[in-house]
């Protein structure tokens, strides 16, 4: 295939698509079937087939839609464009919405309103074809522009252009570091090799985050894109994408997508045409949180155990099999397509000063529409919260929101203007991260947060470094007892000169960003760990607080089983 | 061999272009604790005891992993780094189960004279106490996993010197625990060659002779550079 053919293939499948009558979107990524999409999908399809309507209309099977919570989501488009979407539909619902639509009839169902905040405070770019076409069908792809952006790269541009339009729209990664990725492309282009790879980190593993899988699932050929991309722009031939173990789907998805894609030469030998060779293979994890770290997740990819491996030297001066390797996030990948077909000026345009863009949140917890959103960089919490989530369901009050997951911390009420971005997180002692957003209420209590983030890291650590592999450990005995009632003042000091300890000698990021969690929390919520530990009372009511603290035994000796004996 | 010149602690030293911090350290006779490090053996970088704090670099980076460059400003003792480095054995000793009193290395043992050396004198952290065993199926070595580091020695000087990698790591985090042959009894064990490395480079008690009582278990690592010298550099000594 060369750019004509491509630009003609993409042509040719609008054509039929305008044709069509009636076009049924059915949200099929996990949540949704989780929520029952494939019931709705054989009673659509079974009514298509009954009533010999195959010709004027069509099912599909999209990705993510967004609001995660209303699954499964149906919407309809007639030959007009005007659209309708429908949440937490039946199987009944499905038939009578089909029926009387393709009848011209008002629909009985009740439509989500069309000026819902949750879709119009958005700006999807990297999901802008996620809800819109079949991930497994490339021609919706090629339709709505895929490979698009590789054919004019591949045509148009040489290799330092690439990344210099990559450096100038000011894309930093999207993996939670918000390192900027033109200067690391750059990097790898200027070290000499013979061989280079191109990774993408699909590994995403904190707590409550499915963006990565999301794109993955719903727009798989544009991760490839932007992975091809990448290789044509830093020298590369081999490109791997490391999935987690978790997500079959995702796994399935993109084995499909990179078949489809070479059959019709968009990767492979002589891409679209020219003389660029380009071949990607799946990785799929083991199910290791720590091989999302990039040095650990390329001793997985080399067949090795999933361990990090000392920073420097670093993966663009010898990663994979000691070669010049590019590795970044999913997202970040699916943001490169976009940005070659409209230009840096235009990518620039959103966000704010220093983070460009907008990013992926998975918006999940106390929250009414929980979901999945992609919003500008430099938004206010507030607006994400209350605007596109809804606010808390029955009348919650906001306590906190958690960003980073387990690298990350929470953010308090106080501060629910802040704009959203890499540095006034930072700022805040919480990360961007990878994206995940949990909105918490007045019944988290927060050592117990904390404590459920450390658990988290303790059976996460790999045990190559000291700090991290005891330290983890140690930290949670100490917060396990804060939370059972056990502690004493001075353990809150000892749990605070651990957390630096482990934050400043940790061999790779899961132990060097796991205290900050309890870090976060004690700062923001102190008063809340002394009620544990002073007045032993745990405002949330979440604790039992049910124990002693050892030196105090002897005060409590008359309530002893084992002392009243004796006496 | 270029020649390179950085600072380590305040004075200007030189070291050949290649060496890690820790060789142009030791090479200046400037003490730095180790544990997983072994002279002959791949650097690892996982006892974390070797940090040293390098000008303009935002954290501590480990001396044994860290290539020594042209100007580097290197500070290998201040407070902090001591009181981390004391910490970090406090953690280790929390780890399993370290009773100087009733060990076979007792006196010989790396990580007690470290503790002495470092002023470590009391452990502010649980003690995990882990119900580990003891596989005493080999005919001439045991092991104890309760004495274990996990530092690895064990496993590399396996693979990389004996090359028989019979020794290898389960599990991950702190149920990590150096196995052989597939996590069979040492004693069953079809790779293992006798050899007796693994034993003469661990750093503790938990490789030892059988037969060894309380204290009677020394130890001598130094045959790797005799082995590797010759190996390498066809340079045969006594």
């Amino acid at each position: 295939m060369n750019p004509t053919s491509l630009a003609e293939q993409a042509a040719q499948e609008l054509q039929r698509q305008e044709q069509l009558k009636l076009r049924l979107f059915l949200c099929y990524s996990t949540p949704c079937v989780a929520a029952g999409a494939e019931p709705v999908k054989t009673a659509l399809e079974e009514l298509l087939a009954k009533q010999d309507l195959a010709a004027d209309l069509e099912i599909v099977a999209t990705g993510c839609m967004g609001p995660c919570s209303r699954g499964p989501l149906l919407r309809i488009k007639n030959a007009d464009g005007e659209e309708q979407t429908f949440e937490k539909v039946t199987p009944e619902q499905a038939k009578e919405i089909l029926l009387h639509s393709i009848a011209n009839q008002p629909v009985e169902t009740t439509a989500l309103p069309a000026d819902l905040p949750f879709f119009v405070r958005q700006t999807r770019i990297v999901l802008s074809n996620s809800g819109e076409i079949d991930p497994e069908k490339i021609e919706h792809g090629i339709a709505r522009g895929s490979y698009s952006a590789l054919a004019h790269v591949l045509h148009e541009m040489s290799a330092e252009e690439v990344c210099a339009e990559i450096k100038q729209s000011g894309l930093r990664g999207r993996g939670g570091g918000g390192y900027p990725t033109g200067l690391k492309w750059n990097l790898v282009r200027k070290s000499p090799a013979e061989r280079k790879y191109v990774v993408a980190n699909g590994d995403e593993g904190d707590p409550g985050a499915y963006m990565d899988r999301t794109i993955m699932e719903s727009d798989p050929h544009r991760v490839l894109e932007g992975m091809a991309i990448a290789g044509y722009a830093v020298g590369a031939e081999q490109g791997y994408i490391y999935v987690r173990g978790e997500y079959p789907l995702a796994a399935a998805r993109l084995v499909k997508a990179i078949k489809a894609a070479e059959r019709r030469g968009l990767l492979g030998s002589r891409v679209l045409g020219s003389n660029f060779n380009f071949r990607i293979d799946l990785r799929i994890g083991a199910g290791a949180f720590v091989c999302g770290e990039e040095t650990a997740l390329m001793t997985s990819i080399m067949g090795r155990r999933g361990q990090p491996v000392p920073r420097p030297p670093y993966p663009a001066q010898s990663g994979l099999w000691g070669y010049p390797t590019l590795i970044n996030n999913v997202e970040s990948y699916a943001n490169i397509a976009p940005i070659m077909q409209q230009g840096a000026d235009w990518f620039a345009g959103f966000g704010t000063e220093k983070s460009k863009g907008t990013k992926v949140f998975a918006l999940c917890g106390e929250v009414v529409n929980s979901g999945l959103i992609e919003v500008p960089m430099g938004i206010s919490l507030r607006d994400i919260v209350f605007e596109i989530g809804g606010g808390l369901p029955d009348g919650g009050k906001f306590k906190a929101a958690q960003t980073g997951g387990p690298s990350g911390g929470c953010i308090p009420a106080e501060h629910l203007d802040t704009p959203v971005d890499y540095e006034s997180l930072k700022e805040l002692g919480s990360i961007m991260g990878s994206g995940g957003l949990i909105v918490m209420n007045e019944s988290s209590c927060m050592p117990d947060v904390a404590k459920f983030f450390m658990g988290f890291c303790m059976e996460e650590s790999c045990g190559k470094c000291v700090p991290c592999r005891v330290g983890t450990v140690e930290m949670y005995e100490l917060l396990t007892r804060i939370t059972d009632g056990s502690a004493m003042l001075n353990d809150l000091e000892t749990l605070e000169q651990l957390c630096r300890l482990v934050q400043e000698t940790s061999l790779c990021g899961l132990g060097m960003t796991a205290p900050n969690p309890v870090l976060n929390t004690l700062h923001y919520y102190r008063d809340e760990y002394l009620a544990h530990i002073q007045e032993n009372n745990c405002p949330a009511g979440v604790c039992q607080l049910d124990q002693i603290p050892l030196l105090k035994l002897p005060e409590h000796a008359a309530e002893l089983a084992v002392f009243k004996e004796e006496h | 061999m270029p020649v390179i010149t950085l600072t380590i602690n305040d004075e200007l030293v030189s070291a050949r272009s290649g060496q890690s911090i820790l060789e142009a350290c030791r090479d200046h006779d400037i003490q730095l604790p180790t544990l997983c490090y072994l002279d002959g053996l791949s650097a690892r970088g996982g006892c974390r005891l070797c940090l040293v704090d390098v000008a303009g670099s935002p954290r501590l980076l480990p001396a044994c992993t860290t290539e020594a460059l042209e100007n580097m400003v290197v500070t290998t003792h201040n407070e902090k780094i001591d009181r981390y480095r004391r910490m970090i054995l406090e953690l280790t000793f929390a780890e399993r189960n370290h009773t100087c009193a009733v060990c076979v290395s007792n006196e010989n043992c790396e990580l007690q004279s470290l503790a002495a050396e470092l002023g470590m004198d009391h452990v502010r952290y649980d003690y995990l106490n882990p119900e580990l065993n003891l596989d005493t199926s080999h005919e001439r070595y045991g092991v104890d996993h309760n004495r274990c580091l996990l530092c690895l020695r064990c496993v590399r000087v396996c693979d990389e010197v004996e090359g028989a990698h019979t020794w290898d790591v389960m599990g991950r985090g702190v149920e990590s625990r150096v196995i052989t042959d597939l996590n069979r009894p040492w004693g069953d064990s079809e790779s293992c060659t006798d050899c007796g490395k693994c034993v003469e480079v661990c750093p503790t008690g938990a490789l030892f002779d059988k037969g060894s009582s309380v204290a009677e278990m020394k130890k001598e690592a130094s045959f790797l550079r005799r082995i590797l010298d010759g190996r390498e550099k066809r340079q045969w000594q006594r």
